[in-house]
């Protein structure tokens, strides 16, 4: 087996993350499939690591999870507070922008 | 003597002021006012007139500058008279007939209560109508031409309360500025030609002007004269204007104001003779109308109206005279003057027979009159007689010439002119022979005629009977009389007095020149034809109208006459022609305007909002709707990297 | 890159774990996405990134694998069912799609999406890889730490405020400062009143079954049921028990039950009583015979 196998998975997973994103209207589903995403990308950069034979990618990943756990952690505090505003975790019901 | 031109305008334009400021203190004298005033320039009128008799022909020719209008440079308009022999004609004919005119008034509008206004507005026209004659520049006699134009439509219009008054004065200054839009044009022209509008500087220059200059100024002169002289094509205003009082018709609309056209193409005769198309052009109108108008005047059982017909025509004889170019020059205003005395005595004695007849105007309604009006019967027959040209009178002498002169004009031109003219005066005579026997020979046809002889003829106690009231004829008082027989004595000796020795004829000829055209046929021959032509017309109308009693109701006629009642289905025309069709172009343009202006400047923003509408729904609020279409403009991106990569 | 050290293919133990697992992780991406409950797409992402951890493993990404299973699986996933647990269940949670077209945009694009990627990694022909064998040859975590503190050192340090920032920021949004004093029972009751809409209590939950019936609601005069005498929360996962027949049959059975023991009964129903008490459904079907 070539490890061009866990790209075609992280492509997989990642496209099936941006249609949950699109497709969900709970946030914390939303913000799941974001995740989902991220991990992806993150099997991306392990995979690309092995093919070249050098540690940069693990480190991008590794990045990738710290930044992650900041953006959970505030993104999060933010559906819990518009839930706490407006009752409601859906994030169709946050439209007030539109015209 | 200079200064007196001023004087002679002033008067009157003093006396307007006066009378029009003066307010309801000058009611009980205005009238008195005013003759004076019109009797002043008369009288400064004859002082000059005596003056320039005195000074050799070459030398008559005054000249007062009294100030600079628009002294700008290049473009120098001045405020200055010049009084030459044919202002001078003029300006006794104007003020002549005028102050006639206003004694007469003093009489006719003895019961109107505006009559202070009215002898305001007549002054006003005397000083008008002397602007125009005396003026020594074409923007000057424009002012003129605008003040008159002014003077009758306040004159017509005077029975402002009768709509068909204010209609027809409407009507008169709407077409007269047609002509004014002319008469405008050719001054501008003059400017742009000549630099100038100077009489003594354009008109001995007028041959260094190309001809299609003189072409294009000439007709855009002969416009403004028929406008203001209701030639055809712009004729209809007349007979309308005789909804205003009756010395208004024999001032305005007979003697002076009208003939304003022949005096402007007369005095720009150097402009026409370096314009042959121009003066064609002229003698046409001259001609149409001259058949038109008389056609007109025998359907006509106004008598006013009759008589307006018989302006139109006799005006069409001067303007197709002076089309004549030098030839006709002289006679032209030679019959004006001459028509200016027996048209204004028609009228006034039109006058004096409503007057007498409660304001009736049928003259259906007429008959048997000369027995109630022996004065007006007798000064209205001289009229009469003066007008069908009834030899050694001065209708006679004036017409005659102009056909000779017609007829001089030679070619095929001359004579189809001179056979126009001829069948003019055939219907001349048919018509006034008409008018004549309708209104004082046959039956009596007014309502419940009473005997002269059974019933006494009482004056009602205030002069003036009730509207609707039997009439019942009388003579009219003095001060109308004595103008009528004033204006019959002109009628009668004018023309006579103008002939022999060519007096008239040795008078003008320094100012607009004159020679004599080699007529095919003798000056005896066409006496003999235009005398045999009266003849003829008075003949056939005394066989229609004299010998069978006249019915009180006019019968339906034939489809001529039916046409001719309706003025030649000028109105018609004019509203087919002009009226509807602007309604039609206005509506035209109204339509393009909401549909095609309006509608795209609608439709550009229908359009963009119609977008932006739609394009709104994509701005939904929705932030999933926004992450489709980031998470689409990844993909289109990945599938741009992905293509060049390929291409690359 | 040593051309030499290049291998083409893995072992068939990775290769069998990689299929067998891959699945699985697939499986659980579309049930994070596709479930209605939120907990169940938690866990279902749960259990993804466990696989994806094992990945990390079979890859030489030691460090990372590990640390994908404390910090993602452990703390990550907890705290988003710890704020699951806050938020509860909300009508949000409906598979049913509100915008119009959304679904088949998202679809589109995200096929789209996917073919483009699949494609692009189709075209890079990787046959051969390098694989980590020098890279980790002084250990995964050494040979990351000497990355991290050496190239990468500046933004490990801006990493660290970020985290910093973050959790000043998460403190920020989620404490809310109390700045009107709290409402004591005498003023809501006041309020109640004055705002007219439901002075009473709210009515207490249909109790016509034998258990606790929380989700029936109650029968208003008119035999019309008031849905605000169920619980929010029931009423938005939509288990709030349909109540037209079912009471109604309920207390016919009540009535019946009464007339047994009072010895006026027909031995039908006396008969079918003890068989059938399980759940309300059969029971009126049973009535309704």
């Amino acid at each position: 087996m070539n490890p061009v196998n866990y790209l075609y998975l992280s492509a997989l997973l990642f496209t099936i993350g941006a249609a949950g994103v699109l497709v969900r209207r709970n946030a914390i589903i939303v913000f799941m499939c974001v995740e989902l995403m991220l991990n992806a990308c993150n099997l991306a950069f392990v995979t690309f690591s092995r093919i070249h034979g050098n540690l940069d990618g693990q480190i991008i990943a590794f990045f990738t999870m710290v930044v992650a756990a900041a953006e959970v952690v505030v993104g999060l505090a933010i559906i819990l507070m518009i839930f706490r505003v407006r009752h409601s975790a859906s994030v169709d019901d946050a439209n007030l922008m539109k015209l | 003597m200079e200064n007196l031109i001023g004087v002679l305008v002033g008067a009157p334009l003093l006396g307007a002021l006066i009378l029009l400021v003066g307010g309801r203190a000058l009611d009980r004298l205005g009238h008195w006012l005013g003759i004076v005033f019109a009797t002043t320039s008369f009288a400064v009128g004859c002082v000059l007139f005596a003056d320039m008799v005195g000074k050799d022909a070459e030398e008559r020719a005054l000249h007062d500058h009294l100030f600079s209008w628009v002294p700008v440079e290049g473009f120098q308009a001045d405020v200055a008279f010049q009084l030459d022999q044919l202002s001078m004609t003029f300006v006794l004919l104007i003020t002549g007939v005028g102050t006639l005119i206003h004694f007469y008034s003093v009489g006719y509008m003895e019961h109107d209560e505006r009559r202070r206004r009215f002898f305001g507005y007549l002054n006003l026209f005397l000083a008008a109508m002397l602007v125009l004659v005396l003026a020594d520049n074409y923007l000057l006699l424009y002012v003129g031409w605008e003040g008159v134009g002014l003077a009758s439509y306040l004159l017509i219009g005077f029975w402002q309360h009768k709509p068909s008054a204010a209609t027809a004065a409407k009507k008169a200054f709407l077409v007269n500025r047609v002509g004014d839009v002319g008469l405008s044009i050719a001054i501008m022209l003059m400017f742009t030609t000549f630099g100038t509008f100077a009489f003594s500087e354009v008109l001995p220059d007028a041959g260094s002007a190309s001809e299609g200059q003189l072409t294009a100024i000439g007709l855009m002169l002969l416009l403004a004269a028929c406008g203001k002289s209701a030639q055809v094509p712009l004729q209809s205003w007349l007979g309308d204007a005789m909804e205003g009082p009756t010395p208004v018709s024999a001032l305005i609309h007979a003697a002076t104001m009208v003939t304003a056209g022949v005096y402007l193409i007369t005095r720009s005769g150097e402009i026409f003779n370096g314009a042959p198309a121009a003066q064609t052009a002229v003698v046409t109108v001259g001609a149409v109308t001259l058949v038109f108008g008389a056609i007109v005047g025998c359907a006509k059982d106004d008598i006013k109206k009759a008589l307006a017909g018989s302006t139109m025509s006799q005006i069409g004889y001067m303007i197709m005279a002076a089309g004549l170019g030098p030839i006709g020059y002289v006679f032209a205003i030679m019959h004006l003057v001459t028509h200016g005395f027996f048209k204004a005595g028609l009228f006034l004695g039109a006058g004096s027979v409503m007057h007498g007849m409660n304001d009736e105007v049928d003259m259906r309604k007429y008959g048997g009159l000369r027995k109630y009006m022996p004065i007006t019967f007798v000064t209205f027959g001289l009229g009469y007689l003066a007008i069908i040209g009834f030899p050694g009178l001065s209708g006679f002498f004036s017409k005659d010439k102009i056909i000779e002169a017609a007829f001089a004009k030679g070619g095929t031109e001359g004579w189809i002119l001179g056979s126009v003219a001829l069948l003019g005066a055939a219907i001349t005579a048919f018509y006034m022979t008409r008018v004549m026997l309708l209104t004082f020979f046959g039956e009596k046809r007014w309502a419940g005629a009473p005997d002269p002889q059974t019933t006494p003829d009482v004056e009602p106690a205030d002069g003036h009977p009730a509207v609707g009231a039997a009439p019942h004829p009388h003579e009219s008082p003095l001060s109308m009389t004595v103008p009528m027989i004033l204006l019959a004595f002109g009628s009668v000796f004018a023309g006579l007095l103008f002939t022999v020795n060519d007096t008239f004829l040795n008078w003008l000829e320094p100012v607009t020149h004159h020679e004599h055209g080699d007529s095919p046929i003798s000056a005896g021959v066409v006496t003999g034809c235009t005398v045999t032509a009266m003849v003829v017309g008075v003949t056939i109308a005394w066989l229609m109208y004299g010998r069978s009693p006249v019915p009180a109701v006019a019968p339906r006629g034939s489809l001529l006459t039916r046409a001719a009642r309706r003025d030649l289905l000028q109105d018609d025309f004019n509203h087919v022609a002009f009226v509807q069709t602007g309604s039609y172009l206005t509506r035209g343009l109204v339509y393009l305007d909401h549909k095609v202006v309006d509608g795209m400047a609608n439709g550009t923003a229908a359009f963009i909002g119609g977008v932006s509408s739609r394009m709104r729904r994509l701005q939904n609020g929705y932030a999933r709707s926004y992450a489709v279409s980031m998470f689409g403009g990844t993909a289109v991106l990945v599938a741009a990297t992905l293509l060049m990569r390929a291409v690359a | 890159m040593n051309v030499l050290a290049a291998t083409t293919s893995t072992s068939t133990g990775e290769a069998v774990q990689f299929w067998v697992l891959g699945t699985i992780a697939l499986v659980g991406a579309l049930c994070t996405v596709m479930m209605k409950k939120a907990v169940h797409s938690a866990l279902s992402l749960a259990g993804t990134m466990i696989i994806l951890a094992v990945f990390y493993l079979s890859q030489g990404a030691y460090f990372l694998g590990i640390v994908q299973i404390v910090v993602y699986t452990g703390a990550i996933m907890m705290l988003f069912l710890f704020v699951l647990m806050l938020v509860g269940v909300t009508s949000a949670d409906s598979l049913k799609e509100t915008l119009k077209g959304q679904r088949w945009l998202a679809a589109t694009c995200g096929l789209g999406f996917g073919i483009l990627l699949i494609a692009g990694i189709g075209n890079a022909s990787i046959d051969s890889y390098a694989g980590l064998g020098k890279a980790n040859a002084d250990g995964n975590v050494e040979a990351l730490a000497a990355l991290i503190f050496n190239r990468y050192v500046w933004a490990f340090e801006l990493t660290g405020a970020l985290l910093i920032t973050a959790a000043v920021g998460a403190m920020v949004l989620t404490h809310r400062e109390r700045i009107t004093k709290p409402e004591t029972q005498r003023e809501l009751s006041q309020r109640r009143v004055r705002e007219g809409k439901q002075v009473t209590p709210l009515p207490a939950p249909g109790v016509y079954a034998r258990h606790n019936a929380n989700d029936i609601p109650a029968l208003l005069p008119d035999g019309s049921i008031a849905e605000v005498s169920v619980n929010k929360t029931l009423r938005a996962r939509g288990q709030m028990r349909d109540v037209s027949n079912e009471p109604m049959s309920n207390v016919a059975e009540l009535e019946g039950q009464a007339e047994s023991w009072l010895g006026r009964v027909t031995p039908k129903r006396v008969v079918r009583q003890p068989e059938e008490n399980g759940s309300p459904e059969s029971e009126s079907e049973g009535a309704a015979k």
